[in-house]
């Protein structure tokens, strides 16, 4: 009888619409703002905060801005990371050209610059589908980041378009230590994941879903294509990047296009894949998992088989258990952890009287 | 019946739709009028599907005008159709796979959604308003079509016939002033045969919706018709109400020509 929705009767629609509309979802969802907004800065160490917490934050906020593109409105992407950097360098070159740019601000304007790059290279997606499009990402992928290395005035001239973040103040407070960057990752990564929510489940994502799951009959009950889709990829680069913003700023300082490379863009679609495409919690699943799951095996691998097997053998393993669990998940569950998730607070509900 | 069957609300005029080689439709003309079950007839592959693409803009036929409302229609975009009130089902379900029933549903009423993605963001105020007003709707149209217990459900798990019905329940959401139905009926067993039956005579006579209905069952067409147009092969071979359609010996001969 602890998760059960029994004797919670829903009076209204509005109760009905809500986005945790069973009870104990709502507490877990207070419990995990608190133990991730207040307890974990207070008690994590510098290296959980700097390597872990907050590239998962960031991450999972990378992963939501693919997740509308492809898990909601189906348009497949590579270009994520091109999409980060566009949003990096633009927070860079907003506050060192602009006098007295407020960080937040600036974020905002990263984000904007970053959808209208997403929007110019959404236009082919009213053409083509799927597999072609994928490969038109992949275009913006190189091109972005060919961009910022062959003019050096994105990096303000700088060698091979390396850039040092500056220093992140909002209201005369600067953000220095691990903490306060955490606060401010997390409090703008949970903001945003519930703006994504809230489209998703309105009729802004059942327009992404329609045109994702057959594009004709999305059309002949009244939604218009381009705009779907481009507003699809508007919202998602726009979340990209101030993700690619924040990694700069909050997590690593240093950032060079090369950084935001095709890797990186792959790294976030597992994210997806893993986590659960289609899914705001999944993205943050799937982030937490890909970020922790080299830690993890750099841990247990050499307990399991001794120091014997080399450097080299831990970082291939890696790529092994990636591997396979990509394809564990394509095929077995392509709905990813969330989806794992759900099914396990289904039978939890019915536990103990399964039927 | 207490409803009136109005003047002429789509009128085609020598409509010829061709696919590459492959001639569609040719030379067709007929009207439906305001409030009547039309039904359109014939063979496999006659073209009836075609001609419900036509009406509705999901193709653009080579020749003939098209009258909507008394105007002749430019050429014309399938969301444009939906904001002039034309909603339709398919012949093979185009339900949203990934999404609930409710959801689907929703879906028919975003044409009278006005918030915009950044309201939907905040989901304060009016966007909250809005979709609530448009559930309550989508619950009329729900308790309508007697499917309050599959709300919830993905509609990629329901059986055909339900699936069948939640796509009559979108159209319907959409509050149209034509419907266009393609086989609402096909691979269903006599007792939710009837039910569609009822379903469809009811939206007719309650909302007074104009309903163009593609049906190969001829004992339902002649029963719920007001009309009824024969095509075969891309060409009108018959048009008038059911017992003219039934006595024609062109119509006869085609079916007997073929399986039906
Ligand atoms: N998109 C298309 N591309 C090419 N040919 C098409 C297309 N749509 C229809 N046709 C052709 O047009 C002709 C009429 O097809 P249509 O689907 O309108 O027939 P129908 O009367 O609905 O048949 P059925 O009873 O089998 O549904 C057929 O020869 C079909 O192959
Ligand atoms: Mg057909």
């Amino acid at each position: 009888m602890l998760y059960r929705e029994a004797g919670q009767f829903k009076a209204t629609y509005a109760e009905d619409s809500q986005i945790f509309p069973i009870r104990q979802d709502k507490i877990g969802f207070w419990v995990l703002m608190l133990v991730f907004g207040v307890a974990v800065p207070l008690l994590s160490n510098e290296y959980w905060l700097k390597a872990i917490l907050i590239p998962v934050l960031i991450f999972s906020l990378a992963a939501i801005g693919l997740n509308i593109l492809t898990g909601y409105a189906g348009q497949l992407s590579l270009g994520s990371a091109a999409f980060m950097a566009v949003g990096a360098f633009a927070a860079y070159n907003f506050i060192l050209r602009i006098e007295g740019m407020p960080f937040l601000v600036a974020l905002v304007l990263a984000g904007l610059t970053a959808a209208l790059v997403g929007i110019m290279f959404g236009l082919p997606s009213l053409r083509i589908k799927g597999f072609y499009l994928a490969v038109a990402t992949l275009a913006a992928q190189f091109f972005i980041v060919w961009a910022l290395v062959k003019f050096p005035w994105f990096s303000n001239n700088s060698s091979s378009g390396v850039v040092t973040a500056q220093d992140v103040t909002i209201l005369g407070y600067t953000f220095v230590t691990p903490e306060s960057k955490y606060v401010l990752t997390f409090l703008i990564v949970a903001l945003m994941a519930l703006l994504a929510k809230n489209m998703v489940r309105s009729s802004t994502g059942r327009a992404w879903m329609a045109v994702r799951d057959m594009d004709v009959a999305a059309q002949v009950i009244g939604f218009r294509l381009m705009r779907t889709k481009l507003l699809a990829f508007a919202v998602s680069s726009f979340y990209c990047g101030v993700a690619g913003a924040l990694y700069a700023y909050t997590y690593i300082g240093t950032v060079e296009p090369e950084g935001f490379n095709l890797d990186l863009s792959f790294k976030i679609l597992f994210m997806i894949i893993i986590g659960g495409v289609g899914s705001i919690m999944g993205s943050f699943l799937g982030a937490a998992f890909i970020v922790l799951l080299p830690i993890f095996l750099d841990n247990v691998v050499p307990v399991i088989f001794g120091d014997s097997l080399g450097a080299g053998f831990v970082s291939n393993f890696q790529l092994i258990v990636f591997g396979g669990l990509i394809i564990f998940f394509l095929i077995v569950e392509p709905h990813g952890l969330a989806r794992l998730w759900q099914i396990a607070k289904e039978k939890l509900r019915l536990w103990p009287f399964p039927h | 019946m207490a409803r009136q069957i109005g003047d002429v609300i789509v009128d085609l005029q020598n409509i010829s739709l061709r696919f590459g080689g492959v001639k569609a439709l040719t030379d067709i003309s007929f009207n439906v009028k305001e409030h009547e079950i039309r039904s359109i007839i014939g063979p496999n592959g006659a073209g009836k599907s075609s001609m419900l693409n036509v009406i509705n803009g999901v193709y653009h036929p080579q020749e003939g005008q098209i009258f909507f409302k008394g105007a002749l229609r430019k050429k014309m975009e399938p969301h444009e159709a939906a904001e002039q009130g034309i909603a339709r089902t398919f012949q093979n379900i185009a339900l949203f796979k990934g999404m609930t029933v409710l959801d689907n549903i929703m879906t028919g009423r975003n044409l009278k959604m006005k918030c915009n993605f950044l309201q939907h963001a905040l989901y304060w105020g009016a966007a909250q308003k809005e979709e609530i007003a448009h559930r309550i709707k989508v619950e009329e149209v729900i308790e309508f079509l007697e499917i309050q217990d599959i709300r919830k459900t993905p509609v990629g798990r329901l059986p055909y016939g339900l699936q069948k019905r939640v796509e009559l329940a979108r159209a319907l959401a959409a509050e149209p002033h034509i419907l266009l139905l393609d086989e609402p009926m096909a691979g269903m067993n006599v007792e939710e045969k009837q039910d569609m039956c009822r379903f469809i005579l009811d939206v007719n006579d309650h909302y007074g919706t104009t309903i163009v209905l593609i049906e190969h069952d001829m004992g339902v067409v002649m029963d719920i018709s007001d009309r009824v147009v024969v095509l075969d092969y891309g060409k009108k071979i018959g048009d008038g109400v059911p017992e003219e359609v039934k006595n024609n010996p062109e119509v006869i001969k085609a079916y007997l020509g073929t399986s039906h």
